[in-house]
């Protein structure tokens, strides 16, 4: 098993936090893993996407142009990664900030409203857990527990009174997805 | 000519015994001739230091560093470990000796164009964050080595080989003087300007010599100690034309004395 | 077994400086390195009472790391590109002075200030030697965040065995991505003190004394001599490298750092194709693996050689294979990382397309 996915986004949304964490769980359950950022001079607000492979084998190659699984929270992303979707592929995307959906028809795509869900949890940062919420419960590529395992490990100790709602907003993301 | 007969009659073994001893080469300075040239400060500037480090009892401790320029060849004299830096790198390297050795006592020794043209960063820097060792600074107001070059301490209207029509100002710029510059940064502990011109001066030159080693064991921070010196080849002078020549042009510009003083020894 | 972290590359490495025992880091921010500096600020000091010093500039901080390495402690120090080319002066000096230290260079994109985006265009620099006179770093190109790691180790190794430079050749992307590692246990700091090191002079002894100046022809040609007999040992003593599928290997992909694994992805990709292609990945840059290619050029119907620059590495394949096989580049410049398929596309196009 090799999953290769793109998380991409805004600046600020916690795309490359999503990946880190995926690839922290993965690391978890003994796999191998790879989480590549693209950088680029801007701090916060420019586009932002990493990539991450979880894989029972080495890794190849870190940078890859086709990938199993795109993760999108934003237009420019969909725009951006939706040809680049191997065959048989996925792409989650948040449908609340997406308003031109993905066509294709050779991959399953799956609208998650996320930005809605999160402002239903009148916590707008979590968007990115829920959104990963819905990868863990579409790809499998990880156990769920694991990835709350991950952000205890992840978030230092001031922020845990955070978890809690980042376990709701993961639960809320899951509940989206019926494979 | 040892062991040779000499007009009085006596023979040099006859003479050299201890009763007749007055002055001798200090064991921190090796039995080596100095290849610099005659009447040059540089030979009793490296006498002076070494008597300090012999009589404080530092031969042990002592680290030094000589980068490029006449004194490039000072671990040929001084009986010391030394080491050789790059131009203008040497207060880099004295901060990464004290830095791993911090019990030890750390100098450079440097002319003008190491310490105040192409090391300026490296000076200024290791003076601003306080590193604990001395900085020797030989000022003759051109390059000896590369044989008589303008340096940033060259007097206006010196004549060098390049700055033939004598330093011009509006072009060539100011004398640096970077001892009242190092002064004004709080992790400077002492800066003094001495000369080795005339016995008086050696004297003087020697005792600012002895406290710099003496803050630096006590962690006061950054020692500068410049010495305006000659450089008779290149002036085209003649050794006491030379000296002359510092009494008369150099100290009127570059005034001896303390320039900045460790708190403590403020009354 | 060791710890086992999700790291990025430039943490690993600084990880690994903490671990090793090293004495003293001197460098200048620059990205994208910066974070070796911030995570040895924030971490070492504390832990082993490591000397961290962030320099007025990497002309500096070279020159610290002369000063330390003479005092015969563990130096190291890490900056990118152009803060490399700044350096260069130091470490010529450092080499003909014999002094061990192991800097590392995350290569990014250039010339001049260029791009921060990774790239290996320092490869002549680092390789053929950047600096003034007849001198080698040797050169080690890890692959992946736990080579980050274990070069280190291993780079204070080679720099104390052979008394000199060791360069970890790495870049922007290796050290921004982050990988599963295994980090070796805290070794001890460094205690005892080799003979040359300069740590004031000792009773009933000779003083020591480090320098680069021998201002005798005679004397200088036999300090050259001396370097060339350990660049000699070197060559055949430390030759690493990673090979890949030579068993059945019709054609070769080569490459190193990250542009080897863009390559083991495209090879795997083109045997999925059906095409018999084999790697091999040098480790050390020098001394290089010049016998590899030698006896593999015979072999293979054609070397394809991968980089992030406009063709440096390949010289050396080339020079290695004396023209017993056919070797073609592919590269991409200035801080575009070539992916995998562009190169599979280049290898079909080029060399099975144009084979005779």
């Amino acid at each position: 098993m090799t999953e290769e996915i793109i998380f991409a986004g805004f600046g600020g949304q916690g795309v490359l936090s999503m990946g880190q964490m995926l690839a922290y769980a993965g690391m978890i359950e003994n796999k191998e893993v790879c989480w590549m950022p693209s950088y680029g001079p801007e701090m916060r607000g420019g586009t932002a996407n990493c990539i991450t492979i979880i894989s029972d084998k080495m890794i190849s190659s870190p940078i890859i142009s086709r990938f199993d699984t795109a993760v999108a929270l934003n237009q420019p992303s969909v725009d951006k990664f939706e040809s680049r979707v191997k065959p048989g592929g996925t792409i989650i995307y948040d449908s609340t900030n997406i308003l031109t959906p993905p066509t294709r028809t050779d991959i399953t795509i799956y609208a998650v409203p996320g930005s809605e869900e999160a402002n239903n949890l009148k916590n707008l940062k979590v968007l990115n857990m829920i959104i990963l919420g819905a990868f863990v419960q579409a790809r499998k590529t990880v156990e769920p527990a694991t990835v709350m395992k991950a952000l205890t490990s992840v978030l230092p100790e001031r922020y845990h009174h955070l978890l809690p709602i980042n376990q709701k907003a993961f639960e809320v993301g899951m509940s989206h997805i019926h494979n | 000519m040892s062991g040779a007969p000499v007009e009085h009659g006596y023979t040099h073994e006859q003479i050299c015994i201890p009763e007749n001893l007055i002055y001798q080469r200090p064991g921190t300075l090796l039995e080596q001739e100095f290849h610099y040239c005659p009447g040059c400060g540089h030979s009793t500037a490296h006498k002076i230091f070494m008597e300090v480090v012999e009589e404080m009892g530092l031969e042990g401790e002592v680290i030094g560093v000589a980068p490029v320029g006449c004194s490039v060849f000072a671990y040929h004299y001084l009986n010391v470990d030394m080491q050789q830096a790059a131009h203008g790198r040497a207060c880099a390297v004295a901060t990464g000796i004290k830095r791993m050795l911090p019990d030890k006592i750390v100098f450079t020794y440097q002319g003008d164009g190491d310490l105040a043209a192409i090391g300026t960063a490296e000076t200024i820097h290791a003076a601003n964050r306080g590193e604990n060792f001395l900085a020797i600074f030989i000022n003759n107001g051109i390059y000896g080595m590369t044989s008589g070059q303008m340096a940033p301490t060259t007097l206006p209207g010196m004549v060098t080989t390049t700055s033939p029509f004598g330093r011009d100002t509006k072009t060539q710029g100011h004398p640096l003087k970077i001892g009242e510059l190092l002064a004004l940064l709080p992790g400077v502990a002492y800066v003094t300007r001495q000369a080795v011109d005339i016995p008086k001066n050696i004297r003087k030159a020697k005792k600012a010599l002895q406290k710099a080693l003496e803050y630096q064991k006590k962690g006061l921070g950054f020692c500068l100690v410049e010495i305006v010196s000659n450089c008779p080849s290149n002036w085209k002078m003649t050794p006491l034309e030379s000296n002359k020549f510092v009494e008369e042009k150099m100290i009127p510009f570059y005034p001896l004395g303390d320039i900045k003083v460790p708190q403590e020894e403020k009354k | 077994m060791g710890e086992i972290k999700l790291m990025k590359g430039n943490e690993a490495l600084s990880e690994a400086m903490i671990r090793a025992g090293c004495d003293a880091y001197f460098g200048y921010p620059i990205t994208p390195q910066s974070e070796v500096l911030e995570y040895l600020a924030r971490e070492a000091t504390n832990r082993t009472g490591m000397v961290i010093l962030q320099a007025e500039s990497e002309v500096a901080a070279i020159n610290m790391i002369y000063g330390a390495a003479g005092c015969g402690k563990r130096v190291m120090t890490t900056s990118s590109s152009p803060g490399i080319s700044l350096m260069q002066e130091g470490l010529s000096y450092i080499a003909s002075a014999e002094l061990p230290c192991v800097l590392a260079n995350v290569n990014r994109g250039g010339p001049g200030l260029g791009t921060i985006q990774p790239a290996q265009g320092d490869y002549n620099q680092a390789v053929k030697g950047g600096g003034h006179g007849d001198y080698q770093l040797l050169v080690l190109a890890p692959c992946s965040v736990q080579e980050m790691v274990d070069f280190v180790k291993l780079g204070f190794e080679l720099a104390e065995k052979y008394r000199g430079p060791v360069m970890i050749l790495t870049d922007g992307a290796i050290g921004q991505m982050m990988e599963k590692v295994e980090l070796f246990d805290q070794m001890p700091r460094k205690t005892d003190v080799p003979d040359w090191a300069t740590t004031g002079r000792k009773k009933g002894q000779d003083r020591t004394y480090i320098t680069s100046l021998f201002i005798e022809p005679e004397v200088m040609e036999k300090v050259n001599l001396k370097l060339q007999a350990k660049y000699k040992q070197m060559r055949e003593t430390e030759v690493r490298y990673q090979t890949l599928n030579l068993d059945d290997a019709e054609y070769i992909f080569t490459g190193y750092g990250l542009g080897a694994r863009i390559c083991m992805k495209a090879m795997e990709i083109g045997r999925e194709k059906g095409y018999k292609i084999g790697m091999i990945r040098p480790i050390t840059l020098f001394p290089f693996p010049v016998d590899l290619y030698a006896s593999i050029a015979p072999k293979v119907k054609a070397i394809l050689d991968v980089e992030l620059n406009a063709g440096q590495m390949v010289q050396d394949v080339i020079l290695s294979t004396m023209g017993k096989t056919r070797v073609e580049f592919y590269g991409r410049m200035g801080g575009i990382i070539p992916e995998p398929e562009e190169i599979l596309e280049y290898f079909e196009k080029q060399i099975i397309g144009g084979a005779k």
